[in-house]
C-alpha cells in the first residue's frame, strides 16, 4: 500500500473547562492509506468527532487544545503550522462533511453562491469558470436539476439534497482526503444509502481516502476497508472489516457487534453492553473499559494495556489477548 | 400537467413561486402586516415632506414677522406663528428635515461602530471581548441622556454634536445585540464548514456571519430611530442641541412653553410631529421584527 496519507500519532486533544482537564482524545494512532476507506467508530462521547476535528485543527478553542502528538500528512506535521499554512489545507487536501445538512449551509445565499465562494477560494478562477466547475460538481453528486439548483436557497431542499450540496462543496477542490463525521445520522434510510454510494463512489473514482466517523456498524460493513474503534479517547482495536466483524478481540468490539439487531437470529433482548461510557478526566486508571467488561480482572484496574498487533493488521488493547510474561510492568 | 415536470429531485422541493428568498419572503410576509404597512407609510410621508419642504413651504423658517406674533392657525398660516411671529408651518415642515437626520445619521454612526465592536467581541472573544464589553458596561451605566449631556457639554451645543453624542450614547445598545448574536452564530454549523474549507477569520466574519445577524439590527435600528428623534428633541428642549434659528421640533417645544396657555399651537405642531415620527418607527420596527424574528413566525 506504499506510505499512509495520514497518520495520527499519539493524538492528545483535552478540553480545558470548569470541571477539570477533559481527555477527550487520549493518544489516538491511526493511519489512513491512499484510496483507503477508514472507519472510526464508538459511542457517543468518545472522541472520534474531536479526533476528526483536531485533524483540521478545527477543535473549539477555548476549552479545546491539541496538547501532544502530531498529525503526518503526506509525511508532513500539521500540528505546528501556521493557521493560513492550515487554511491552503483546509477545503484543497483535506475536507470534511458534517452531520447536519440542515445547518451546515448558510441559510442567507444560493447553493451556487457557497460552491463557488469554496471554488474562488483555493483555485483563483474567474467567476464564470468556478460557476461551472460547480455546476459539474452538482452533476457529479447526482443532483439531476443541477442548473435550477444552483440558484435555490438551502431551505427549499430536502436533507438529502443538502447532503449532496455538501458533498459537491467538499470535493469541489478534489481533496485527497475527506472526513466524513457521521454524514448520514440525520437522514432517512433511503437517503442513507444514497449518499453512502456517493462517497463510495468517490472513494473509487477519484481515489480519495475517506474517513468516516460513524456510531453505525451497518455503514461501516458496507463501507469500509479498514476499521478502528474507539473507546473513551482511545483506539481499542483496529483491524480490516472482515477482522472486525468475524473475529472481534476486544470486549468492547465484541459487545458493539452483539449489539446490532440480526434479521436471521430470534433473541428476546436485543444485547446491550451494560453501564455508561466512563466520565474522562486527566488522572484514570487502568483499562478504560474494565467497569463494564464481562472478562475484567485483577490487572485491568491496575495498567492500561497497549494497542498490540494481534495478528497481521489486527490490534486490539486487552489484557487478554497478553500472555502474562509479555508485559513486565 | 402543463408545468409539472416529473423529475425524481424536483420531487423533494415544495412547489414554489418563481423568485423566492429571504428578503424576497420577509417582503411577502411585510405586506400582510398592516401596523407595519401603516409605520412604513407614516415615515416615507414625513420623509417625502422633509425632501420637498422648501418647495412648499410658504414662507422663510427663519423669517420673522413682529406684526404677527402668536397668530392662531389661519389660511396664511396654517399652523399659526410663534412668539417671533415665524410661520410655524414652514417650521415643522424644515424640522422635519432636521429629525429624520439625526435619527438616521445617529443611528447609523451606532449600527456601523456597534456592529464593529459587537462581531470583534463576538467572533474573537478572550481578550477583545473582555475589553469592548466592559467598555459597553461603563457606556451603560450613565443614564442615557445624561451621558448624551456630557458628551454635548464637552463637545459644545450642537445640532451637529447632539448627533454624535446620541450616536455614542447608543452604541452598546447595537454592539451587545450583535455580540449575542455573534456567539450563537459562531457554532452554527456552516460557519465550522466554512472554516473547514479553508476560509479567512475575516471572510467567514463578513460573508457568513455579518448578513446573519443583520436581521435584529434592523430591527432595533428602526425603533432606535424613533429613540433617537426623541434624544434630540430632548437635547434641543435643553438648549444642547440646535441651536436657533434652527427649527428643531424639540427646540420649538421648549422656546414656546411659556405661551402654552395662551398659544398652544406653538407646541401642538411640533408635539404631535415628535409623536407621529416616533409612532412610524416604532410600528414599522415591530413589523419587521415580526416578519424578520423567526420564532414570531407561527
Amino acid at each position: 500500500m506504499g506510505k499512509p496519507i495520514l497518520e495520527i500519532k499519539d493524538l492528545r486533544t483535552h478540553f480545558f473547562t470548569d470541571r477539570g482537564e477533559i481527555p477527550a482524545v487520549d493518544g489516538v494512532d491511526l493511519y489512513l492509506n491512499p484510496g483507503e476507506v477508514l472507519g472510526v467508530v464508538g459511542e457517543s462521547g468518545c472522541g472520534k468527532s474531536v479526533t476528526s476535528l483536531s485533524v483540521l485543527r478545527l477543535v473549539p478553542s477555548p476549552p479545546g487544545k491539541i496538547v501532544s502528538g502530531s498529525i503526518l500528512f503526506k509525511g508532513k506535521d500539521i500540528v505546528p503550522l501556521r493557521e493560513w499554512e492550515m487554511r491552503k489545507i483546509r477545503g484543497n487536501s483535506i475536507s470534511m462533511i458534517f452531520q447536519e445538512p440542515m445547518t451546515s449551509l448558510n441559510p442567507l445565499f444560493t447553493v451556487g453562491q457557497q460552491i463557488t465562494e469554496t471554488v474562488r477560494l483555493h483555485r483563483g478562477v474567474s467567476r464564470k469558470e468556478a460557476r461551472s466547475i460547480t455546476l459539474d460538481m452538482l452533476k457529479k453528486v447526482g443532483i439531476a436539476r443541477a442548473e435550477s439548483i444552483i440558484d435555490e436557497y438551502p431551505h427549499q431542499l430536502s436533507g438529502g439534497m443538502r447532503q449532496r450540496v455538501m458533498i459537491a462543496m467538499s470535493i469541489a477542490c478534489s481533496p485527497e482526503v475527506l472526513i466524513a463525521d457521521e454524514p448520514t445520522t440525520a437522514l432517512d434510510v433511503t437517503i442513507q444509502a444514497q449518499i453512502l454510494e456517493l462517497i463510495r463512489r468517490l472513494n473509487e473514482e477519484r481515489g480519495m481516502a475517506v474517513m468516516m466517523i460513524t456510531h453505525d456498524l451497518g455503514v461501516v460493513a458496507e463501507m469500509c476497508h479498514r476499521v478502528a474503534v474507539m473507546y473513551a479517547g482511545k483506539v481499542v482495536e483496529e483491524g480490516s472489516v472482515h477482522d472486525i466483524f468475524k473475529n472481534p478481540l476486544h470486549p468492547y468490539t465484541q459487545g458493539l457487534i452483539q449489539s446490532v439487531p440480526r434479521m436471521n437470529e430470534t433473541r428476546e433482548r436485543l444485547y446491550s453492553i451494560p453501564g455508561n461510557v466512563p466520565i474522562l478526566s486527566k488522572n484514570m486508571q487502568g483499562c478504560r473499559f474494565a467497569a463494564r467488561c464481562p472478562h475484567m480482572m485483577q490487572r485491568c484496574l491496575e495498567a492500561l494495556p497497549n494497542l498490540k498487533e494481534q495478528e497481521a493488521g489486527h490490534s486490539s488493547r486487552c489484557w487478554l489477548h497478553e500472555t502474562p510474561q509479555e508485559d513486565a510492568v | 400537467m402543463a408545468e409539472v415536470t416529473v423529475n425524481p429531485s424536483a420531487a423533494t422541493a415544495p412547489v414554489m413561486e418563481e423568485v423566492s428568498g429571504p428578503w424576497r419572503d420577509a417582503w411577502r410576509a411585510f405586506r400582510k402586516n398592516k401596523t407595519a404597512l401603516a409605520g412604513l407609510v407614516i415615515i416615507v410621508f414625513f420623509i417625502f415632506i422633509a425632501l420637498i419642504a422648501p418647495l412648499i413651504a410658504p414662507f422663510d423658517y427663519k423669517e420673522q414677522q413682529l406684526m404677527d406674533r402668536l397668530k392662531p392657525p389661519s389660511s396664511t398660516h396654517w399652523f399659526g406663528t410663534d412668539d417671533l411671529g415665524r410661520d410655524l408651518f414652514t417650521r415643522v415642515l424644515y424640522g422635519a428635515r432636521i429629525s429624520l437626520w439625526v435619527g438616521f445619521f445617529s443611528v447609523i454612526g451606532s449600527i456601523v461602530a456597534g456592529t464593529a465592536l459587537g462581531i470583534i467581541a463576538g467572533y474573537f472573544g478572550k481578550w477583545a471581548d473582555m475589553i469592548i464589553s466592559r467598555l459597553f458596561d461603563i457606556l451603560l451605566a450613565f443614564p442615557s441622556i445624561l451621558l448624551a449631556i456630557a458628551i454635548v457639554a464637552i463637545l459644545g451645543p450642537s445640532l451637529q454634536n447632539a448627533l454624535y453624542a446620541i450616536a455614542i450614547v447608543n452604541i452598546p445598545t447595537y454592539g451587545r445585540l450583535v455580540r449575542a448574536k455573534v456567539l450563537s452564530l459562531k457554532n452554527e454549523e456552516y460557519i465550522t464548514s466554512a472554516k473547514a474549507i479553508g476560509m479567512k477569520n475575516m471572510r467567514i466574519l463578513l460573508s457568513h456571519i455579518l448578513p446573519n445577524s443583520l436581521t435584529p439590527i434592523i430591527v432595533q435600528g428602526t425603533l432606535g430611530i424613533a429613540h433617537a428623534i426623541i434624544e434630540a428633541a430632548a437635547l434641543g428642549f435643553l438648549g444642547l442641541g440646535a441651536q436657533p434659528p434652527e427649527p428643531e421640533w424639540g427646540k420649538m417645544l421648549s422656546d414656546s412653553r411659556q405661551f402654552i396657555q395662551k398659544a398652544p399651537w406653538t407646541v401642538v405642531f411640533p408635539g404631535v410631529s415628535i409623536m407621529l415620527t416616533v409612532l412610524g418607527f416604532n410600528l414599522l420596527g415591530d413589523g419587521l421584527r415580526d416578519v424578520l424574528d423567526p420564532r414570531m413566525k407561527n
